[in-house]
């Protein structure tokens, strides 16, 4: 008895042990589909500052973390241009938000921002997430990650989270459209059907530790 | 016919020299799951790259320098590229030779990303990189969804083989 406690006592040393080498991503957690969303306030490459809330007129948002300088993010850009132009109309405009931090990813300062934005003619907020503590929050992993908002009453409920469809090689040989799905779905009054998905993509350029 | 062999016979002596480096092998996912469900008593160390990810390149060495150093414990290190397979020739079996990667270099050759992320790990968000270090005799498995150092891979193979 005594011997099988002790047995069972080093197994659990090594389970703790081993859980502890166990390391996340720093973006632990964040938003599931149906969490309320806070509010931020985020400088755009006008200068200006962004927020949620700040746009009375929206049913919501099409959140998109992106960046300058992923391949993966680069080949969904055109993309994201094409959802703001079909779906901003009809109250959701994309929000774009650059987390990166420019001292790891150089080619992601706010001036090569804002000389993105102006070269691909963005019609859509491109913001820059400085602290990177909104990436955090909402549980960001990588770019492209996608968020849809929907609006209810006075807060913001997240209907959908994850890649815009399942090809990122070749648009036209997607055969899931995610986004444009779960945008169909709201716009109808419907449930998203399929409300969260998982994609390849870059690693957020988290700052590194002082 | 003849005349079409022999320049390739020759042109394969030429490449010999240079083909030290690791082969690419293209595989589908249910290859990959049955190497990361097997019951033996090994550490495996599997890293998902690409050679379009900055930070994926600048830790392969890590990978590299773990293997010449594990060599002759049960450590395996399997490198994935999840670069496009039509991109095999282009930019992936260059980059291997290259650099000349001695650990073995997996293509996976499959488009569904939603599928195939949690095909491989329900934890992994797809962010890259993303390294496994796992032994499954031992039932470890440590996830790493960023890029790792030498040291730290050691900690990890240290931990999965750990009694």
């Amino acid at each position: 008895m005594k011997k099988s406690l002790s047995v069972l006592f080093a197994l659990l040393a090594v389970v703790l042990t081993v859980g502890t080498a166990f390391r996340f991503a720093p973006a632990e957690g964040g938003y599931q589909v149906g969490d309320k969303v806070a509010d931020f306030k985020l400088k755009n490459v006008d200068g200006k500052l962004v927020s949620l809330g700040g746009n009375a007129a929206v049913k919501g948002y099409i959140v998109v973390f992106t960046c300058n300088t992923c391949p993966y993010a680069r080949a969904y850009e055109d993309r994201v241009i094409a959802l703001n132009q079909k779906y901003a109309a009809k109250g959701y405009p994309v929000l774009a938000i650059n987390p990166n931090d420019p001292q790891v990813a150089p080619g992601d300062s706010y001036a090569d921002m804002q000389k993105r934005a102006k070269d691909k003619h963005y019609a859509f907020p491109y913001l820059m997430d400085e602290t990177q503590d909104v990436a955090r929050t909402f549980g960001a992993t990588r770019t492209p990650h996608v968020y849809v908002l929907q609006r209810t009453g006075q807060d913001f409920k997240v209907a959908y989270i994850g890649a815009i469809d399942n090809n990122t090689e070749d648009a036209k040989a997607a055969t899931q459209r995610y986004v444009e799905d779960a945008m169909g779905q709201l716009l109808a009054g419907q449930a998203v059907q399929t409300s969260s998905t998982k994609a390849i993509g870059c690693t957020i350029k988290w700052k590194k530790k002082a | 016919m003849i005349k079409l062999v022999r320049p390739l016979v020759l042109l394969l002596l030429a490449a010999a020299p240079a083909a030290r480096a690791q082969q690419v092998r293209v595989v589908k996912l249910p290859a990959l799951q049955q190497l990361l469900q097997r019951p033996t008593d090994t550490t495996y160390v599997v890293n998902f790259w690409a050679t379009w990810c900055k930070p994926c390149i600048e830790e392969l060495p890590h990978f590299e320098q773990l293997r010449a150093k594990y060599a002759r414990q049960k450590v395996q290190v399997l490198l994935v590229s999840l670069d496009f397979p039509s991109k095999l020739d282009a930019k992936v079996r260059p980059f291997v030779q290259k650099q000349g990667l001695k650990s073995r270099v997996w293509l996976l050759n499959e488009a569904d990303q939603n599928a195939y992320i949690d095909g491989i790990d329900r934890q992994w968000s797809g962010a890259l990189p993303f390294t496994l270090v796992l032994n499954n005799a031992r039932q470890r498995r440590q996830r790493f969804e960023q890029p790792l150092t030498l040291a730290e891979l050691e900690k990890a193979v240290l931990a999965a083989q750990a009694p």
